[in-house]
């Protein structure tokens, strides 16, 4: 799966979960600050992650992806 | 005694079996609709009870999608009454101070759907899969907390719990919010949304509920003879409560004052009525008001159609207020609305004293032989309302009456 069509999933489940406009999402963009992702949205943006990517994304790792360039550098490498 | 200090209604919000607003369902009283009809569900079908009145306007039509996902069904309705109270009281441009806005605001039974509908995640998907917006939208303060956010209340974010009395002992309270001076505006109300099978099975095995399931629009008939129980119906009602001085500085539109309260509980049976603790709220109301039971012109009551309350309640008006007063019993348009019938109620009342019309008790075809007092049956009555009762009786015994008088 390319990073182009990692973005492209992630960016229906922020539709979906959050609200947040496919067209404002890029890889430079944080989760919080930028799409407005607050804490509780963003567990559930994980969990359909995994389950669309077919990844595990730890509790513990979920801090450490602050931007959607994070998160699909994470699912590409876990995937 | 009445307080120094007045406390006026400036701002009315609801969302009910029959409308999506405060206008199109007065309109529908006083036209005398029923809200309910059948459920059509598959999972009513094994149900005893297979009648409710669901909302008019789901809120799917009102709220964004994205908004409406992380909220119970009971919050977001509160959301949608409270924001129409607050547009309609004009305050959206005041510049009320948010440390002297305050929100009370309650529900008798709280998030039981999204309860019910995360335990099947978790039964049938597993723990990761349950929403982590479950434990916000099934918490009992859920739908005042919800209201605060939306609309920056700072003074204090209050939800009481009194089963049937809630939406009216919210308003109480926020009555005395304002008169302890702990804040300028109030917005109170009651709200709920609980048609699912538990709670209707629930209350069906209590015996509580009409299974007149052949003939929805007929099923809730406060006082008539065919009575057999509540039919429970889903709805959310809110109400602007300010400080008169506030209001007049402003130049708001006051509808009513809400000229006192009375709360009492019976320490008798956790369900059933009495005669004292009813008649008890609504002396402590009048006094409250510095009113007597003369000035009373309409109740409008907490009767919800079952075969013991209805009578219970006529004996506790004729000993509190008089045989005089015009008596009407919205239930039997709207169903049981639960947590939110105080609050959707006290509308009722405010509109009528505001408006001098009673709006009618539907279906009161073949009247109780002990119901001595006058009823608006079959239709609105048109008469000078200076002041109202409402009341509102919940299980564990309370008793909240309210008085609104003429601005």
């Amino acid at each position: 799966m390319t990073r182009e069509e990692i973005m492209s999933g992630l960016a229906e489940i922020l539709e979906e979960v959050a609200g947040v406009n496919p067209d404002d999402v890029a890889e430079d963009k944080s989760f919080t600050e930028d799409l407005d992702v607050d804490s509780l949205s963003m567990v559930e943006v994980v969990v359909a992650a995994e389950e669309k990517f077919g990844v595990k994304i730890p509790d513990d790792e979920v801090q450490n992806l602050k931007t959607v360039g994070d998160a699909i550098s994470y699912i590409e490498k876990a995937g | 005694m009445a307080s120094p200090v007045d406390v006026v209604v400036t701002g009315l919000g609801a969302t009910t079996p029959l409308g999506g607003d405060v206008a199109s369902t007065w309109d529908a009283m006083l036209a005398g609709r029923s809200g309910v009809s059948a459920l059509t569900e598959d999972w009513a079908e094994p149900l005893p009870v297979r009648i409710a009145a669901q909302l008019a306007v789901d809120p799917a039509e009102v709220l964004d999608r994205v908004k409406l996902r992380r909220m119970d069904r009971a919050e977001a309705i509160a959301v949608i009454a409270a924001r129409e109270a607050w547009r309609d009281a004009g305050l959206a441009d005041a510049g009320l101070d948010p440390e002297r806005l305050a929100v009370s605001i309650g529900t008798g039974i709280g998030g039981a759907i999204t309860l019910l509908k995360q335990d099947d995640i978790l039964e049938s998907s597993g723990p990761r899969r349950v929403s982590p917006h479950t434990v916000p939208m099934l918490m009992p303060n859920g739908p005042a907390a919800c209201v605060g956010l939306e609309l920056g209340a700072k003074a204090g974010v209050h939800s009481v719990a009194s089963a049937c009395a809630t939406g009216a002992e919210a308003i109480a309270l926020g009555l005395d919010l304002i008169r302890s001076g702990r804040a300028d505006v109030v917005v109170a109300g009651g709200t709920e949304s609980v048609i699912a099978p538990l709670p209707i099975a629930g209350f069906a095995a209590m015996r509580a509920m009409s299974t007149r399931n052949d003939e929805p629009q007929r099923a809730s008939r406060p006082w008539d003879k065919g009575r057999d129980g509540f039919v429970l119906g889903e709805g959310a009602g809110v109400v602007v409560l300010e400080r008169a001085d506030h209001a007049a500085a402003r130049g708001a539109r006051v509808y009513a004052r809400l000229a006192g309260a009375g709360i009492t509980s019976d320490a008798y049976d956790m369900v059933q009525p009495h005669v004292d603790g009813q008649t008890r709220a609504m002396r402590r109301a009048l006094a409250d008001a510095g009113l007597s039971g003369q000035d009373i012109a309409h109740v409008n009551t907490h009767a919800t159609s079952t075969p013991t309350g209805d009578m219970v309640e006529v004996a506790s008006v004729r000993a509190a207020v008089g045989t005089h007063p015009v008596l009407t019993a919205t239930k039997s348009m709207t169903g049981h609305l639960l947590g939110a019938a105080g609050a959707v109620e006290s509308i009722a009342t405010i509109l009528a004293v505001r408006d001098g019309v009673v709006p009618p008790t539907i279906n009161l075809d073949d009247p109780d032989d002990e119901l001595d007092l006058p009823v608006a049956a079959h239709t609105a009555r048109r008469m000078e309302i200076p002041a109202a009762l409402n009341n509102a009786f919940g299980f564990g015994g309370h008793n909240v009456a309210l008085v609104f008088t003429r601005a």
